[in-house]
């Protein structure tokens, strides 16, 4: 009964503590292998994690976190999530599970994604989450007003991080995304410059592949709180790429480092607004 | 085309679907009569109106991708600038990426304007034969933010192709953003009456990338846009000191290589990591100028070749005929 009364109360969000939307405005800046590692990263201090992919064109989470092709099952409060693991301290959903062949695409007019969305975000049953991050595609457009419009009227946002890379073709969009924050009233937990950086594992010679310090200067330009820098990291995209969980194989780097501190202090600033 | 009126109510089913007009949704929306009509199931007149824009632009071709941040604009950047690299030849950059419009940056063009002439819209030249289009250049501030619904996008998409005031072009070059949205599905079905040479598709080498780009080679297929063939970027990165060379984003399941001959599509070429491509786009300067000598400009340059000829070989029967 209990969980009935609390579905009609409160939706399927009323057991989650935080929701954090990870966004860039950029492409490939690194958001979904972010949004990964935050979400390990806050499990790995004993927190339980939901991750919502809403890149409907582009689907990354599943093969990151090694679900591959699982069966969606619907319980009567909606779609169970996927959970990675038999403790359940980490649920998945995204829409990557309900294409029959995963290279099909989702050709999609906004529309019909902006229907998509509005399901995902009030009909996953997603139980006991202390936080929910949700991944989202590049860009201002359909997905994200959807995803925000649909998580207000459950009263469920506490902000967005945005993920930038060092150069300037990178934080020129990101500022755009930072207008749509301040114009749709989110607010912006923090900027995160990821690919800040490469030490040659070789001779530890650093090559600003993408250039340096934009992050830190955006987020000064922007009145914004600057979370930290993540490095290009070989052993990160290798182990991204194989669904492996970075942080238990390489608890030690100076990668792991960067991700906890960031995730730290995510935790402080939505647990204290 | 699933448009949804700026005055439409919520559910709007959209004007060319077959519920036009009959749903309960449509019930006191201004625009029922006209939907229920059948009106607005008629082909979109601009088709033909871009078709006939296009007969004076001699070649077409699409930069697409799937994933984010592989490289297209960059890529359509500087297929642009050696194209252009020929004085003969009369070439344009189309950017349709309307929420991360990066080619004015790219082009070194941040802070132009569009001016409208009797003829449509001028575009803005960065060189006397290289003309470049960008919602960019519509914005008054870097800090705009673009947050449209698909149908207004696609109404920007159909104004660029259709009162843009190309002139005789023998390249035009589309940038896209990432997906396999409304942006694409326009910029196909507003060419659909003039012929598309066809697209280059740029990937990185790793697993996650190829993922989504076979999507997109899945949507060039359905819509039966010709593949060019498939350019794979931030190939492998050479350390300038050491000049070890390390896989940053690992080919994991063989690389765009592989990908290609599993799908019967031509692999154009691999380019490196190279620093000094993100710089040379951060100040809006041609790389290939900028350090014509280095391994990624070599590789660009064949690319570019292996591309026209492909345009200047694939040139349909009727023409060829004439």
């Amino acid at each position: 009964v209990e969980r009935w009364v609390m579905m009609l109360q409160g939706g399927n969000l009323a057991q989650v503590q935080h929701v954090v939307l990870i966004l860039s405005g950029k492409g490939g800046v690194g958001k979904s292998t972010l949004t990964t590692e935050l979400a390990l990263a806050l499990r790995h201090s004993g927190k339980k994690v939901g991750i919502l992919d809403v890149d409907l064109c582009g689907p990354s989470i599943p093969r990151m976190l090694s679900v591959g092709k699982p069966e969606v099952h619907q319980c009567d409060l909606g779609w169970v999530p996927v959970y990675t693991d038999a403790q359940k301290s980490l649920a998945l959903m995204s829409i990557g599970f309900l294409l029959e062949d995963p290279d099909e695409a989702v050709v999609w007019r906004g529309p019909k994604k902006t229907a998509l969305i509005g399901q995902f975000v009030s009909d996953v049953a997603w139980g006991e989450l202390d936080v929910l991050l949700v991944d989202t595609p590049p860009g201002t457009s359909d997905e994200h007003l959807a995803v925000l419009e649909n998580l207000k009227k459950q009263h469920k946002v506490d902000g967005a991080i945005l993920i930038t890379t060092p150069q300037a073709v990178s934080t020129g969009d990101v500022r755009r995304e930072i207008t749509f924050c301040k114009k749709t009233g989110l607010r912006i937990l923090g900027i995160v410059e990821n690919m800040s950086g490469f030490v040659c594992p070789h001779c530890s010679e650093c090559s600003n592949i993408f250039s340096k310090g934009g992050g830190e200067e955006l987020a000064k330009l922007t009145g914004s709180v600057y979370l930290g820098s993540v490095p290009l990291d070989p052993l990160l995209t290798t182990s991204i790429e194989e669904g492996k969980d970075f942080i238990q194989t390489f608890p030690d780097s100076a990668t792991f480092s960067a991700i906890n501190s960031i995730a730290q202090t995510l935790l402080t600033s939505i647990q204290n607004p | 085309m699933a448009d949804i009126p700026s005055d439409a109510p919520q559910h709007c089913p959209g004007t060319a679907s077959e519920q036009a007009g009959k749903t309960s949704a449509c019930q006191g929306c201004p625009n029922q009569n006209l939907c229920s009509s059948g009106a607005t199931k008629a082909p979109d007149p601009a088709i033909e109106e871009i078709a006939e824009k296009m007969l004076t632009v001699k070649h077409k071709i699409l930069v697409l991708s799937g994933k984010g941040g592989v490289g297209k604009s960059t890529f359509s950047a500087h297929l642009a600038h050696a194209l252009a690299s020929d004085a003969t030849k009369e070439v344009a950059l189309l950017d349709v990426d309307i929420c991360g419009p990066s080619i004015p940056r790219i082009m070194g063009l941040e802070g132009e304007q569009v001016h409208q002439s009797g003829s449509g819209w001028s575009p803005v030249y960065v060189e006397d034969n290289l003309a470049v289009m960008s919602i960019g250049f519509l914005l008054s501030s870097p800090d705009d933010a673009v947050i449209w619904r698909g149908p207004k996008k696609n109404g920007m998409i159909k104004q660029f192709l259709r009162d843009v005031d190309w002139g005789e072009l023998d390249y035009l070059i589309v940038d896209t953003p990432p997906g396999t949205s409304d942006e694409h599905l326009s910029i196909v079905q507003y060419l659909s009456s003039a012929r598309i040479d066809g697209a280059v598709i740029i990937t990185t080498p790793q697993e996650v990338s190829l993922q989504d780009v076979r999507k997109e080679i899945r949507f060039c297929q359905k819509v039966q846009l010709p593949i060019i063939g498939v350019v794979e970027n931030m190939s492998g990165f050479v350390c300038p000191k050491c000049k070890n060379t390390s896989q940053i984003f690992p080919p994991t399941t063989g690389g765009a290589e592989r990908m290609c001959e599993e799908m019967n599509l031509t692999l154009l070429g691999r380019v490196p990591l190279d620093p000094r491509i993100g710089k040379s786009c951060d100040e809006g300067k041609s790389f290939l100028t900028e350090v014509p000598d280095s391994p990624a400009a070599a590789a660009y340059h064949s690319i570019v070749q292996s591309i026209q000829a492909y345009c200047l070989s694939h040139v349909p029967r009727e023409e060829s005929a004439g």
